[in-house]
């Protein structure tokens, strides 16, 4: 079995990160494809509002919850796009203490705006789906694809984001009114909230104050879910998968995100390049000197696409030395660009063989 | 369309696109592009590392102070310089420009900054858009190149000041927000240049987010660039058999070439087929511009790619100007 073919075998959480526009969506796809080939139930999430998985596995859409991706294969293959504000909306009625709490957070005007627009959420959304599914008990193997952040820290920081969001000073004394008095609320606090209201405008921290007030006693709640998520993501059975395409523009990226990760103490177990230009072996001597017209041209095309693969495979080669001992994963770039669930069961062949 | 005209019709250019399409490449193109029309270019660079300056032939990051990238020449070449602009940058100078210097530091310290950005969804990227506006009103370049975010964020981003219109009702920042919509919706001010790649999901996702921006964020959009793409092949429609016959090569070689050749055929294919689809589902003219062949942009890969900018827009058929 190869290294790769045993991450898909025995992990229970995979996540594929890197920046944007490397086909990571594809390779999650491929991923979850090979472990429901291994005979496991895989589940893949992914964030991207473009709905390509959606296109790549020809399901027309994919609803907040996992939808079966039929195939014959002896395990079971499912997918879900992930819904970032009916992802938040489950969590506030699963903490709220009354149906009526919820729907005070549900309608208030910050919240959803906060749902909507909050960079972050959708990083933090995607790491509760995930641990929803992996307590779920359904699937044997999650795979994420996550959102195209330049920034690693964002998704792991993710769960952390929340908690402290719950545990800030001010956020307590704002709740401070309901519970005692307004008078409760120091001196300083007061000055802040001042200052707060001439920088924001008075309605802005009126509607927080009133947003905060609606989240009362829902804080353990939250803070105890985000703690579980960040266990999950430090699990030794969650392994990451670094995704980049052979660009060498991808790859520099990919690079400066591998730093980043290292930083935080993750290691990827995988790194996976997309789209490789193939290299096409020249038999014997090549083409006899002095060719010309039509078989120059030949020539000529075979020798600049080997010189693309060539320039490939010098930046991949430094960025996988950059993350060993994560295994190296390799996709080529086909002649046509994989859309479909052949397109997928083809690259699965390749990076599994 | 004539280079000038088209450099003259907003003063800021927000280049965005999905990731690794080569935003950055063309934000240093159109800045390189417009400098040899004799104008005065400030590139804007929102994230981390992005390698505009690079693109320039210079080697250091950028930081909230203009770097120059390329001096002004007399008389036909205009200076091209660059800046970065951080939320937090452009938050503490709002703070400040608003009088609170001196509590500033406790804001950021004792995280209120923090509650107030999470509970105010968008203050970050509207005081950084509204940074820009401030740059484009004070005039500091004939145009404003900013670098934007990767698509999905990059309408996050650009829809941040309508969504904060409709949570703050009066104060400061609301009218910073309506500011910066009324920037964005003018198109003498500001347009929005798509870039993509001819391939299947990045056509896919540039027509979702034209259509998204301009419904959404009430932007304007500019023609889409379509980066990398492949130049028709040439000398290679007959098969290698056929080349081959009566030449006495080896008949792996022949195989070799032959299956080189239909690879290069289909990817011409695949990219001819989807510059067509954004044609006919994205009723915005397209800039053309090949691949310039190198994996690393430097000076002369940005004047490369600027004269095919030049070119592409050469080729544009002016606008007719509203009645």
């Amino acid at each position: 079995m190869s290294e790769l073919a045993a991450l898909v075998n025995e992990r229970n959480v995979i996540v594929c990160c890197g920046s944007g526009g490397v086909g990571k969506t594809t390779v999650s796809a491929v991923f979850a494809l090979a472990a429901a080939r291994a005979g496991r139930r895989a589940c893949v999430v992914t964030v991207d509002p473009a709905r390509r998985l959606a296109d790549s596995l020809g399901v027309q859409s994919l609803p907040n919850t996992p939808t079966e991706v039929a195939g014959d294969w002896p395990g079971s293959l499912h997918a879900l796009m992930l819904d970032t504000k009916g992802t938040f909306d489950d969590l506030i009625h699963t903490y709220a203490r009354t149906p009526e709490q919820a729907e005070g957070i549900l309608g208030n005007r910050l919240y959803q705006n906060l749902t909507g627009a909050l960079s972050g959420t959708q990083e933090y959304m995607a790491m509760e789906k995930l641990h929803e599914l992996v307590e779920s008990g359904e699937f044997d193997v999650v795979v994420v694809d996550t959102p195209p952040t330049r920034n690693a820290l964002d998704l792991l920081d993710a769960p952390r984001r929340l908690s402290r969001f719950l545990e800030n000073r001010l956020f307590r004394a704002l709740l401070m009114p309901t519970r005692i008095s307004l008078r409760a609320i120091g001196v300083a606090t007061q000055a802040l909230l001042r200052t707060l209201s001439k920088v924001a405008g008075a309605e802005i921290v009126q509607d927080a104050v009133g947003f905060f007030q609606a989240f009362e006693g829902m804080e353990e709640g939250f803070r105890t879910r985000a703690g579980a998520v960040r266990e999950l993501l430090a699990d030794p059975a969650t392994a990451y998968v670094l995704v980049t395409s052979a660009r060498a523009d991808a790859v520099a990226e990919a690079s400066f995100f591998a730093e980043k990760l290292v930083e935080r103490d993750v290691a990827p177990a995988a790194l996976v390049v997309n789209r490789i230009h193939p290299h096409f072996a020249l038999p014997g001597s090549g083409v006899p000197p002095g060719a010309t017209g039509r078989l120059a041209a030949l020539e000529a095309n075979l020798a600049a696409l080997n010189e693309v693969a060539r320039r490939e495979e010098g930046s991949y080669a430094k960025l996988a030395a950059q993350v060993a001992p994560a295994v190296l994963g390799r996709i080529p770039l086909f002649g046509h660009d994989v859309h479909d669930l052949g397109g997928l069961q083809h690259a699965a062949d390749v990076l599994f063989a | 369309m004539d280079v000038g005209t088209f450099c003259a019709q907003s003063h800021v250019l927000i280049v965005a696109g999905k990731g690794g399409v080569g935003k950055t490449t063309m934000s240093a193109a159109l800045a390189r592009m417009a400098s040899q029309t004799g104008r005065s270019v400030l590139i804007v660079e929102l994230e981390g590392k992005s390698g505009i300056t690079g693109a320039f032939g210079l080697a250091e990051d950028l930081g909230y102070d203009e770097v120059e990238l390329q001096a002004a020449h007399a008389p036909g070449q205009g200076a091209v310089r660059a800046r970065r602009i951080t939320p937090d940058d452009a938050l503490l100078e709002y703070l400040e420009d608003h009088g609170l210097r001196r509590v500033s530091k406790r804001l950021v310290s004792s995280g209120v900054i923090d509650v107030v950005s999470t509970a105010i969804p968008g203050i970050r990227d509207v005081l950084v858009l509204g940074k820009i506006k401030q740059l484009e009103r004070d005039g500091v370049a004939d145009l404003i190149v900013v670098d934007a975010p990767a698509t999905g964020h990059a309408i996050t981003f650009l829809t941040s000041a309508s969504g904060l219109l409709n949570a703050a009702r009066g104060g400061p920042l609301r009218s910073q927000a309506s500011d910066v919509v009324e920037l964005l919706a003018d198109p003498a001010r500001c347009r929005v240049i798509l870039v993509t790649l001819p391939e299947d999901m990045p056509v896919s996702e540039t027509i979702e987010s034209a259509f998204m921006l301009e419904d959404k964020a009430g932007v304007q959009l500019g023609p889409v660039i379509v980066n990398a793409t492949d130049r028709a092949p040439e000398g290679i429609d007959e098969p290698a058999r056929d080349v081959a016959a009566g030449l006495g090569l080896d008949p792996a070689l022949v195989t070799a070439l032959e299956e080189a050749r239909l690879f290069r055929l289909e990817r011409h294919a695949v990219s001819a087929a989807q510059i067509d689809r954004l044609a006919s589902d994205l009723p915005l003219p397209q800039l053309l511009v090949p691949s310039v062949g190198s994996e690393t942009i430097g000076p002369a890969e940005t004047a490369l790619l600027a004269m095919a900018l030049a070119e592409a827009i050469g080729e544009l058929v002016p606008e007719v100007p509203a009645t």
